[in-house]
């Protein structure tokens, strides 16, 4: 009896601490992780502001054009040149007009480079302007001041 | 002997191995699609095409501030003027717009009324820019913004020199 008790030996481990830290590690990532399509690129450096609070809501209808200090521009991920800005536009307006959605609705972000020229800036507003997109959100880096 | 056999069979034992997979597999998940985002903030400007803000003043509306930001060489910041008038910097700037619009911010004050359009070379950095859309949008006290002027515009994208 007592040879075969010694051969059988179980260590049971105590899994219980460990699936708990695992599942408030798996809630800590959930909570955190960010589900918004936020784009955000690296190769543009935005410049800071204390008053570029972030925004409570989801922009309606929202178009990204992002603005290296190269002077081109980074649209749906992809690298075009400013002149090429008209023509993805163009394309987005007829989406819209096809979904029934006037052009002057959406909001068109520009999230340009600090160090990119103004004139480029400009530029991109002129384009949007004629396709008949009006509303413009500067996007900036918000700084905490401290 | 008997007692002990019936112990042992009424220890159910679950297996906690899939669990465990799953969960780190989620785990994992989480841990590779996460992605930090740098909080941002965007101003907020209206232009509709052929609108600049000299053109249209009506008698409700004050007339604009004009602020011109002179690029140097390199594209830093060379000098700022208001309505023609040399600024030394951003502060001024911000005190001149205070000065100009009071300290009344009613949906009807002078500063709800007021537009600054904003004349920028095109070599200028665009940082300088957002420097001043911040010094005459508002400023930021005891952590509390305090708007002053909405209502930015740009002027008509000049030629590169």
């Amino acid at each position: 009896m007592a040879k075969r008790s010694s051969g059988v030996s179980s260590t049971d481990i105590d899994m219980t601490p460990m699936i708990d830290m695992t599942f408030q590690l798996i809630t800590f990532f959930m909570f955190v992780m960010n589900f918004s399509e936020a784009e955000q690129d690296d190769r543009i450096q935005l410049p800071m502001s204390q008053l570029a609070k972030p925004v409570d809501g989801p922009i309606e209808k929202p178009i990204t054009l992002q603005l290296t200090n190269k002077g081109s521009v980074i649209y749906a991920g992809e690298m075009i040149g400013l002149r090429d800005v008209g023509g993805y536009l163009e394309r987005e307006k007829s989406v819209m007009l096809d979904a029934g959605k006037e052009p002057n609705t959406a909001t068109i972000i520009v999230r340009a480079d600090g160090a990119a020229k103004t004139g480029e800036v400009q530029e991109i507003i002129k384009i949007c302007q004629e396709k008949g997109f009006e509303k413009f959100a500067l996007r900036a880096k918000y700084d905490e001041g401290r | 002997m008997t007692r002990k056999k019936s112990q042992l069979a009424d220890k159910i034992e679950i297996n906690m191995t899939p669990m465990i997979d799953v969960v780190f597999q989620l785990m994992s998940f989480f841990m590779c699609s996460l992605k930090i985002v740098a909080p941002e903030g965007d101003f907020d400007i209206r232009m509709p095409l052929g609108k600049s803000a000299a053109a249209v003043v009506d008698d409700q509306q004050v007339p604009p501030i004009r602020v011109k930001l002179s690029a140097g060489g390199d594209g830093s910041l060379a000098s700022i003027s208001m309505n023609g008038n040399p600024i030394a910097d951003f502060n001024e700037l911000r005190k001149k717009v205070v000065s100009l619009v009071g300290k009344n911010r009613g949906p009807d004050s002078i500063a709800d009324k007021t537009e600054v359009e904003l004349d920028c070379e095109y070599g200028l950095k665009y940082v300088n820019v957002v420097r001043a859309i911040t010094a005459v949008s508002g400023s930021v006290q005891d952590g509390q913004i305090v708007e002053l002027i909405k209502k930015i515009k740009f002027t008509p994208p000049k030629a590169p020199r």
